[in-house]
C-alpha cells in the first residue's frame, strides 16, 4: 500500500512542477524579503520611539542585534556545542 | 439546570465510559466531554466550592477564580483540540489516559488544599506515561521508565516538602508559600521538576519526542503548564525564578539548532517558552503575571498546533528527522499553512498571539530595570524564530526534496490545526479578549509603533541571518547523532551503578553461596546422615571385641546395626539402649 502511494507519488512528482520547483520564484520570493528589510530599516526613523532602556533607542538596534544574536547562536551551536556533546545515534543501546 | 460539578468528575467519568461506547457515536461522545465541561466551567462563579472533609482536614475541590479560571478555560479548550485531533485512534487506552490527564490537570488547578492537589499533580504522571508507552517501540519503553522515576522522585520531594509544610504551619491551604523553610524549598522543587527547570529539564525533551502524534498534543499543554500554574499560585516574585527563567529561555535554542528530530526541536522550544513564564513569576508584578499567564495560555495553543504539523507529517510518512523530510509543502500545503501560523506565532510576529503576551514579560523585565534579563530573553525571542518558526517549517516543508508525495493530513486533524491556528491569529490581532481573562487588570497596549517595528526589525534580520548562514553553507546540517544533554548523568550514571552493582553485590552473592550453600550445608547434611550411627559403632565395636566377635560376624554387626539406623528399623529395645546411653554420655561430659 505504502510501497504503491510512493510510486504513484513520484510520478506525480515527475508530471507536476510545484511553486518553488521553478527558480524564478525562489528569486522573487528572496527579492520580496530582502526589499522588506530595507523598508523596516527606512521606516524608523519615522518613528516617535520611547525606550525603556538608552541602546532601545539608538537607530536600528533591534535589527543589528537579532541578526547578530542568530549569528552567535549558529556559531555556537554548530563549533562549539555539537563537537562536546554530538555521539553516534546507538550512543546509549 | 443541575448544580454545576468539578470539572475533573467530567473527564474522569467520561474517561471511565469510554471503552463501553462503540461504533460512530465514540468520536461524538469523545468530542462531548470537553464541550460539556466546558459549559459547566462557565456555570461555576468565583468562589470557593466543593469541600470535603478528610480525617482533620478540609479538601477544596473548586478554589475558583481568575488564575485557575483561565488555566480552566485554555485546558477544555486544548482537550477538545487534542481529542479532536485524536479521533482516528482506535485504541482506547489512548483515549482514556488523555482523559484522565487533562482531568488531573483540572483537579489541580481547583484544587484549593495541597493535599488533593498532590493527589492530581501524581496522577498527571500516571496518567500521562501510558501517552508516551502507547508507542510501542524500545524507545518509548526507555523513555517512559526514565519518564517515571525522574517524576517519582520530583513528587517526592514535593510530597515531603508538603508534610514538613503542613507539620510547620498546621495549614494545608494552597495560596502564597514563599521560599521560607526546607518545606516550601522542597515544594519549589517539585514545581520546577516538572516546569523543566535546566538540568532537570531532560524527562521532557526524552519522552516527549517518544510519544504517540496524538500523546504528544496532549503532553505539550499539561504537566508543564500546571507546573506554571502552581508556581504562579506559590512562589510570585521570588527572585531565584528570574534567573531560572532566563537560562530556560536561553539554552535550549543552542541545542535546537542542532537537533534533528523535529519533535525534539519543539521539545526544546517548550522549554524556551516556558522559561519566559517562569521569568515572568519571578519578576511578580501584576504585569509580569499577567504575560507569564497570557503566555501559557497562547503557548498551549501554537505548542499544540506545531506539534499537531509535525505529528501529521509523522502520521503520513511514518518520518521525523530533518534529514528524512524536505519539499513536503507540495502535497501538505494546509498542514504546512497551520505549521507556519505556529511559527508566526511562537516567534511572536505582530497578528499573531505570541506578540500580545511575550512581550508583557519583555517589558515588565525592563519596567524593573533587569538589563542582562532583557538582553537574554531579546536573545531568546530572535533565538526562538531562527529554530521554532524558520528550521521547522523550512526542514520539514521546503529545503531540499525528499521526493515524498504524501497525502494531506486526513479531515479532523486539519480540523484541530485549523482552530488551534485560528485561535492564535484571532488572540494576536484582538488581545482585548484575552486581557480581560488576566488576572489583573490589563494597561498593556501590545499594538505601538515602536514596538510592532522593533519586533518585526528582530525577527526578520534574523531571518535573514538564517537565509545567508544557510546560502553559505554554515548553518549545521542536519545529521542523525543523538546529542548529550544532562540526561547523560543518570542515563550513563544509572548504567554505572548498575555495573558496579552488579560486580560486587553478585560477587558477594556468589562467595557466599559458596561457602554456605555449597560448603557448610553440604557438610553438615553429610555429618548429620550419620553422625548418630557412627557415635554409636564407636561405642558398640568396643562392646563387641570384647565380647570376643572378630572378623566378618563383627563386619556384619556392624553393617547391621548402622543400616538399622540410617532407615530407622532398630529394634525397640536397642533405641531405647542407644538413648539411654546417649543420656549418660550426656551426663558424663556435662
Amino acid at each position: 500500500m505504502k510501497e504503491q502511494n510512493q510510486q504513484s507519488s513520484i510520478n506525480n512528482h515527475q508530471s507536476k512542477p510545484y511553486l518553488f520547483d521553478k527558480p524564478k520564484n525562489v528569486k522573487i520570493l528572496l527579492r520580496c524579503f530582502y526589499c522588506s528589510l530595507l523598508v523596516l530599516l527606512i521606516i524608523e526613523f519615522f518613528l516617535h520611539k520611547h525606550p525603556h532602556f538608552a541602546w532601545e533607542g539608538w537607530p536600528e538596534f533591534y535589527a543589528v542585534y537579532g541578526f547578530v544574536a542568530c549569528v552567535v547562536l549558529v556559531v555556537v551551536a554548530k563549533y562549539i556545542l555539537r563537537p562536546l556533546v554530538k555521539r553516534r545515534e546507538d550512543y546509549y543501546d | 439546570m443541575t448544580d454545576p460539578v468539578p470539572p475533573v468528575i467530567i473527564f474522569m467519568v467520561g474517561a471511565l465510559l469510554v471503552p463501553f461506547i462503540k461504533g460512530r457515536w465514540k468520536s461524538a461522545f469523545l468530542l462531548a466531554i470537553p464541550v460539556v465541561g466546558f459549559i459547566n466551567l462557565i456555570s461555576i462563579g468565583e468562589g470557593t466550592h466543593w469541600v470535603v472533609g478528610f480525617l482533620d482536614y478540609r479538601l477544596v475541590f473548586g478554589r475558583v477564580d481568575r488564575l485557575s479560571l483561565l488555566f480552566g478555560y485554555i485546558f477544555h479548550i486544548i482537550a477538545f483540540i487534542a481529542i479532536l485531533y485524536s479521533l482516528h485512534v482506535k485504541e482506547n487506552l489512548q483515549h482514556i489516559a488523555g482523559l484522565v490527564y487533562a482531568g488531573s490537570a483540572l483537579g489541580a488547578i481547583f484544587a484549593g488544599e495541597l493535599l488533593s492537589f498532590f493527589v492530581f499533580w501524581e496522577m498527571l504522571t500516571v496518567s500521562s506515561i501510558f501517552l508516551i508507552w502507547a508507542r510501542r517501540t524500545n524507545a518509548a519503553l526507555g523513555a517512559g521508565f526514565r519518564y517515571l522515576l525522574v517524576h517519582a522522585t520530583g513528587g517526592l520531594c514535593l510530597l515531603a516538602g508538603i508534610v514538613l509544610h503542613v507539620n510547620q504551619t498546621g495549614s494545608i491551604e494552597f495560596g502564597y508559600l514563599g521560599l521560607n523553610g526546607l518545606g516550601t524549598y522542597l515544594i519549589f522543587f517539585g514545581f520546577g521538576l516538572n516546569c523543566a527547570w535546566p538540568i532537570l529539564h531532560t524527562w521532557l525533551t526524552d519522552a516527549y519526542p517518544e510519544a504517540t502524534i496524538t500523546g504528544t498534543i496532549f503532553l505539550s499543554a499539561f504537566t508543564t503548564k500546571v507546573a506554571v500554574y502552581a508556581l504562579a499560585r506559590a512562589f510570585p516574585g521570588t527572585e531565584a525564578l528570574i534567573w531560572i527563567g532566563a537560562i530556560m529561555t536561553g539554552f535550549p535554542i543552542f541545542y535546537a539548532v542542532i537537533e534533528n528530530d523535529l519533535r525534539r526541536v519543539l521539545a526544546y522550544s517548550l522549554i524556551n517558552q516556558v522559561g519566559f513564564m517562569v521569568c515572568g513569576i519571578g519578576i511578580g508584578t501584576a504585569l509580569a503575571i499577567n504575560g507569564a499567564v497570557c503566555h501559557a495560555f497562547n503557548d498551549i495553543l501554537f505548542k499544540a498546533l506545531l506539534f499537531m504539523s509535525m505529528g501529521a507529517i509523522m502520521y503520513r510518512t511514518g518520518k521525523i528527522n530533518g534529514t528524512d523530510l524536505g519539499g513536503l509543502y507540495r502535497t501538505m500545503p494546509l498542514t504546512c499553512v497551520f505549521c507556519m501560523v505556529g511559527a508566526a506565532s511562537i516567534s511572536a510576529f505582530p497578528f499573531f498571539s505570541g506578540f500580545v503576551s511575550k512581550s508583557m514579560v519583555m517589558d515588565a523585565a525592563a519596567g524593573g530595570h533587569m538589563r542582562i534579563i532583557w538582553f537574554i530573553l531579546l536573545f531568546a525571542s530572535a533565538g526562538v524564530f531562527h529554530h521554532a518558526g524558520i528550521k521547522i517549517p523550512y526542514f520539514a516543508f521546503f529545503s531540499h526534496d525528499s521526493g515524498m508525495r504524501p497525502k494531506e493530513a486526513p479531515i479532523h486533524m486539519l480540523l484541530a490545526m485549523g482552530i488551534a491556528a485560528f485561535l492564535s491569529v484571532f488572540i494576536g490581532s484582538f488581545p482585548g479578549a484575552l486581557y480581560s481573562l488576566l488576572p489583573y487588570p490589563v494597561e498593556y497596549v501590545p499594538y505601538t509603533a515602536p514596538h510592532v517595528v522593533g519586533q518585526t526589525q528582530l525577527l526578520f534580520f534574523s531571518a535573514l541571518a538564517f537565509t545567508l548562514l544557510l546560502l553559505s553553507g554554515i548553518y549545521p546540517a542536519e545529521m542523525r547523532c543523538i546529542n548529550l544533554d544532562a540526561d547523560w548523568f543518570y542515563r550513563k550514571g544509572g548504567r554505572l551503578f548498575f555495573h558496579v552493582m552488579d560486580r560486587t553485590l553478585n560477587k558477594i552473592n556468589r562467595v557466599c553461596e559458596r561457602v554456605f550453600v555449597g560448603g557448610i550445608t553440604g557438610s553438615l547434611a553429610r555429618i548429620s546422615k550419620d553422625v548418630v550411627p557412627r557415635f554409636i559403632l564407636l561405642g558398640m565395636v568396643s562392646f563387641w571385641i570384647l565380647t570376643g566377635s572378630r572378623g566378618e560376624v563383627l563386619q556384619m554387626k556392624k553393617m547391621n546395626v548402622y543400616n538399622d539406623f540410617l532407615k530407622g528399623t532398630l529394634p525397640v529395645g536397642i533405641g531405647a539402649g542407644v538413648a539411654g546411653f546417649f543420656i549418660v554420655l550426656l551426663f558424663v561430659l556435662s
